[in-house]
């Protein structure tokens, strides 16, 4: 009864999840091509990281964002040489 | 020593200079010495705002020029005399006419005798928004509920970021309670999940404002009127009292509904 009666009197989604899916899509675009930097630094961390466990090729190192019509996925090809003996 | 806030939005006709010129009014109301700074060169807009227009003899370029001392070209306001002064942009000539280091030192001066220095920033992220920022210890971030200007708003905050401008406040202007009650408008907790940063006000869209700024009287002087309310609100919080934000989402009728449906009403 309750929720037939808050759906009648304003319960149902209108226009604006519309509005904030599409401003999150295009906040997340706009973030990642506002500094150039902020792929370089995660880059930078990342090999860090992963260097702790890994023996890794940083030259071959790529991270890049990969655009889709409805979502962004942050991508990263990282050739592993060796696994490190004291991470085993 | 006073303080130094930028009142900026990126996008253009959010309400950036009427929240300038009420929470500057708003902050004399309650006993501060404010000074108001209009830095959006070639489309001055403050001065209509406040009504003191017919009064201008000299600007902000003529200052930092040293064609006149800062003194001569402050505008008291009609209300609250030297408690409220305005320095207004220059109109005519090229906007990159001010640099950010003169405006730095054009502040610096400025706090020495205000409790409060309130920059109206130009819309836009080029020249003026870096003249606006550059003299600035805060800002305060303008966006109303839609979609392109909270992107805007986003923007500007990482901007502000980058000079060095770390938490800035928002203020959500324009809102229309009903169309957020009936899901076609976004919320504040909507806008506060995107943006992520502190609230410093929500003001109700009120077709007062308009009326205010035709007759150039600041709506916080208004008792009557809900955006009224909300700016005085939001100048004692800049003075650090805690104020609850205003409730706009609940009608009167609704709540009492839900609470009769729920069994807790008498």
């Amino acid at each position: 009864m309750f929720e037939f009666l808050s759906k009648l009197f304003g319960g149902f989604e209108g226009s604006k999840s519309r509005a904030k899916e599409r401003l999150r899509l295009v906040l997340v675009h706009d973030r990642a091509s506002l500094s150039p930097g902020l792929v370089e630094a995660l880059k930078e961390e990342l090999i860090q990281v992963i260097t702790k466990y890994l023996e890794i090729d940083e030259e071959g190192l790529e991270v890049n964002f990969d655009k889709g019509d409805d979502s962004v996925a942050l991508i990263a090809n990282i050739p592993v040489k060796s696994v490190k003996r004291s991470a085993r | 020593m006073g303080k130094v806030i930028v009142i900026t939005s990126g996008k253009g006709g959010v309400g950036k200079t009427t929240t300038t010129a009420n929470l500057g009014t708003g902050l004399a109301a309650l006993g501060q010495k404010v000074c108001l700074v209009d830095t959006d060169i070639g489309l001055r807009n403050l001065d209509v705002v406040m009504g003191l227009e017919n009064r201008i003899v000299y600007d902000l370029l003529h200052v930092v020029e040293g064609q006149c001392r800062l003194r001569q070209a402050l505008i008291k306001d009609k209300q609250f005399g030297d408690r409220l002064v305005l320095l207004p942009a220059p109109q005519t000539r090229e906007k990159d006419a001010v640099t950010p280091e003169q405006m730095k030192a054009l502040t610096e001066e400025l706090r020495e005798e205000y409790d409060f220095v309130l920059l109206d920033s130009p819309a836009g992220i080029e020249h003026g928004f870096k003249n606006a920022v550059a003299g600035a210890d805060t800002a305060i971030v303008v966006t109303t509920p839609e979609i392109a200007a909270v992107r805007d708003a986003d923007r500007i905050i990482g901007l502000l970021e980058a000079a060095e401008l770390y938490d800035p406040q928002l203020i959500i202007n324009r809102v229309r309670p009903n169309m957020v009650r009936r899901g076609d408008m976004m919320s504040i907790s909507d806008i506060d999940d995107i943006l992520a940063i502190d609230i410093l006000g929500v003001v109700p869209d009120d077709q007062d404002i308009i009326v205010s700024t035709n007759k150039g009287e600041p709506i916080v002087t208004d008792p009557k009127s809900k955006a009224g309310q909300a700016y005085r609100n939001i100048a004692r919080r800049l003075l650090g009292e805690e104020v609850p934000l205003m409730n706009l989402q609940e009608r009167k009728m609704m709540h009492w509904f839900k609470r009769l449906l729920s069994g807790e009403a008498q």
